[in-house]
């Protein structure tokens, strides 16, 4: 259950957002922001608030790959698995990659250093294949980029 | 010394900002702007120096080149002459990107220095109806994907009576292969914004969103970064102090890609799970809160400045048959040179992968190319003399889509792609409709089932391939056949079933 803090916390994320039209999403990308993870128990308060249904809350959280119900590692990778980084061999990369961090697709690795996602296209596609590692943007990765890349974030 | 340098994200991704740090290092006095891409990203990053007045261009470069380029630039073995005389570039009719590359992003002085603005005046001395026809005239069509003529588009909200009207620009661009809207809401969002301000004034909407998706985060920084300016300057508020209202917000999407259609993305943008809505009614009579609602895509808005500044005859002359006017074409995937190429339609596919693409990066010879995204036809090199036109692919048994060309090379498994096509659809599916949130999970099982030698799968697919095209709600599960279709009938003998090996 979250403490006096969160439930603040929470209070003033959806007081910011009072006159936006259609203030869900934004609402959700700000507590993601602040928690890393959209909390089960912030959902009440977030229908409360709009005065619309728990469960019309928890079908948005739940609809758009976005919205994370735990957290992630302290890292995120993600790899494009979309068709033209797959024309450059990307589907290779993705899967030495995982094998690398011994984890599946949106799954952490046992140290808690990493999460990887797939991502449908970053928008590289003229330089494929292409990888995000906590925001920051990969072109044309190889086997060397990836080494590094992975290098640098799983400790 | 005057030196550019792109922020795109295409150009940060291979390496320009520790360019950029290494030119700060070495040359602290020279002015260095950050621009967005010219598009040719197999020269990323590109780096740009002004001598005697004209850009000669770099690239790509790398920071141990720098001390050197700065020490003697034209007889660097990475010169590459004045940009503008770049063949890939020389070659292009550039309207709707022709600050992109060229200027910082967010200076708005410079957006007016090189023609901004000038549409936004003009449009502000016409009526309405004059607004309109001259939409009409240029013959544009929604650069979406559907092709949509603009004009009408916006003569019906313009007609249909409602106390407030909204216009929303459709910037989720989920497909692989494309990337014109990234690269122009990067390079020039102020570009959009004008868009936007003149649909507001044609139909009577004063209010407009961005929906950009999230995997875009350096076009949500610009355009968010540009929103601000553009208030700041008069361009939003009360629009160059004409007494006519118009602002807008940016909303970041939360990557589902069926947001890029334009009733879930209305969905979403209330803040509901991003689902399609049956058609009708319109979003054009019943769109955003249930108000009359323009949604065009990035480039159809960012395309209305240009055919303003210089009338909708100019715009028209370019072209072919029914499609007047450019088309950013992206070539990506497997291909040399890569990058976005505006031209007018009618270019064959073949000139532009071949030609200006220069084939494969492989080197490989070209086996498909998937035109429009994840929901496009693959194309083979015997159809490369198709032009390019909506109505020229359509009779060819595609789609231009958002004109994104993705390129293979001939290590490309087609059965593996076309298991793909239906393995995405059933990733991204609303769920709303039983063809796209059923048959795509028994099109990857069917697809497996040919992959394991059945014979009697290929008719199942065929059957199921027809249901989703004819029987579902939006063009996710009615266009998922065409990548899936077009790669059976090119390559029929990936799918055939295996010959038993012993005998």
């Amino acid at each position: 259950m979250p403490d006096a803090i969160q439930t603040e916390q929470i209070a003033a994320i959806l007081t910011d957002h009072n006159g936006y039209e259609g203030p869900l999403l934004p609402i959700l990308h700000a507590i993601q922001a602040e928690f890393g993870m959209i909390p089960e128990w912030a959902v009440p308060q977030i229908a409360q608030h709009l005065n619309i249904g728990r469960a019309e809350v928890h079908g948005v959280v739940t609809f758009y790959h976005d919205f994370r119900d735990a957290p992630t590692g302290r890292h995120v990778v993600k790899i494009c698995r979309a068709e033209a980084c797959k024309a450059m061999g990307g589907d290779a990369l993705a899967a030495t990659a995982l094998e690398k961090l011994n984890t599946g697709w949106h799954g952490t690795t046992a140290n808690g250093a990493v999460t990887v996602e797939p991502v449908y296209c970053l928008g590289l596609c003229s330089c494929a294949p292409a990888a995000m590692v906590d925001g920051r943007l990969i072109g044309r990765l190889d086997a060397e980029k990836l080494d590094a890349a992975l290098a640098g974030v799983n400790t | 010394m005057k030196i550019y340098l792109p922020k795109d994200a295409s150009a940060r991704a291979l390496g320009a900002d520790a360019v950029a740090d290494t030119i700060a290092a070495l040359a602290p006095d020279a002015t260095l702007t950050r621009t967005g891409t010219r598009g040719m990203t197999w020269l990323e990053p590109l780096l740009e120096i002004e001598i005697n007045g004209v850009r000669h261009g770099f690239g790509p470069v790398e920071p141990a080149d720098i001390a050197d380029i700065l020490d003697d630039p034209l007889g660097h073995a990475k010169s590459l002459g004045p940009v503008h005389d770049i063949a890939f570039f020389k070659a292009q009719t550039r309207l709707t990107f022709a600050r992109v590359g060229v200027i910082d992003p967010t200076d708005i002085s410079a957006y007016a220095a090189h023609g901004g603005l000038s549409g936004l005046r003009r449009a502000l001395t016409m009526r309405d109806e004059a607004m309109i026809n001259e939409v009409k005239e240029s013959g544009l069509r929604g650069r979406g994907g559907a092709g949509f003529p603009t004009g009408i588009k916006w003569d019906t909200v313009r007609l249909a009576p409602a106390d407030q009207k909204y216009i929303i620009c459709n910037a989720d661009e989920g497909d692989s292969g494309t990337f014109a809207d990234r690269m122009l809401m990067e390079g020039d969002p102020f570009c959009l914004i004008e868009g936007m301000v003149i649909a507001g004034l044609a139909v009577g909407a004063t209010r407009g969103y961005v929906y950009l998706r999230s995997e875009y985060p350096d076009a949500i920084a610009t355009m968010t970064a540009a929103v601000i300016v553009a208030r700041e300057n008069g361009l939003l508020g009360d629009v160059l102090g004409s007494g006519h209202q118009f602002d807008m917000d940016i909303r970041t999407g939360a990557g589902a890609y069926v947001c890029g259609e334009e009733t879930s993305l209305l969905n979403s943008l209330e803040g509901k799970r991003g689902v399609v809505r049956a058609k009708p009614p319109l979003p054009a009579i019943h769109g955003f809160l249930g108000k009359p609602t323009v949604v065009n895509n990035v480039i159809s808005l960012a395309s209305i400045p240009t055919i303003f500044a210089n009338g909708a005859a100019a715009y028209a002359a370019q072209g072919l048959g029914r499609s007047r006017g450019t088309i950013p074409v992206q070539l990506a995937g497997n291909v040399k040179y890569g990058g976005l190429f505006e031209a007018g339609f009618g270019m064959t596919l073949g000139a532009l992968v071949n030609d200006i693409g220069g084939g494969t990066a492989t080197g490989r010879p070209v086996k498909a190319v998937q035109i429009g995204g994840p929901l496009g036809a693959f194309f083979a090199p015997h159809q490369f003399d198709t032009p390019f036109g909506y109505e020229e692919f359509d009779g060819a048994g595609g789609l231009i889509g958002h004109a994104g060309l993705t390129v293979f090379d001939d290590s490309a498994d087609m059965l593996g792609m076309a298991r793909f096509a239906m393995e995405f659809c059933a990733v991204e599916s609303c769920g709303k409709c039983t063809p796209c949130r059923i048959g795509a999970v028994r099109g990857v099982e069917t697809l497996d089932r040919m992959a394991a030698g059945d014979p009697a799968a290929q008719e199942v697919l065929e059957d199921l391939c027809e249901t989703m095209r004819d029987g579902s709600l939006c063009a996710l599960g009615g266009f998922t056949p065409y990548p899936v279709m077009s790669a059976l009938r090119l390559f029929p003998d990936e799918f055939a079933p295996q010959k038993e090996a012993a005998e």
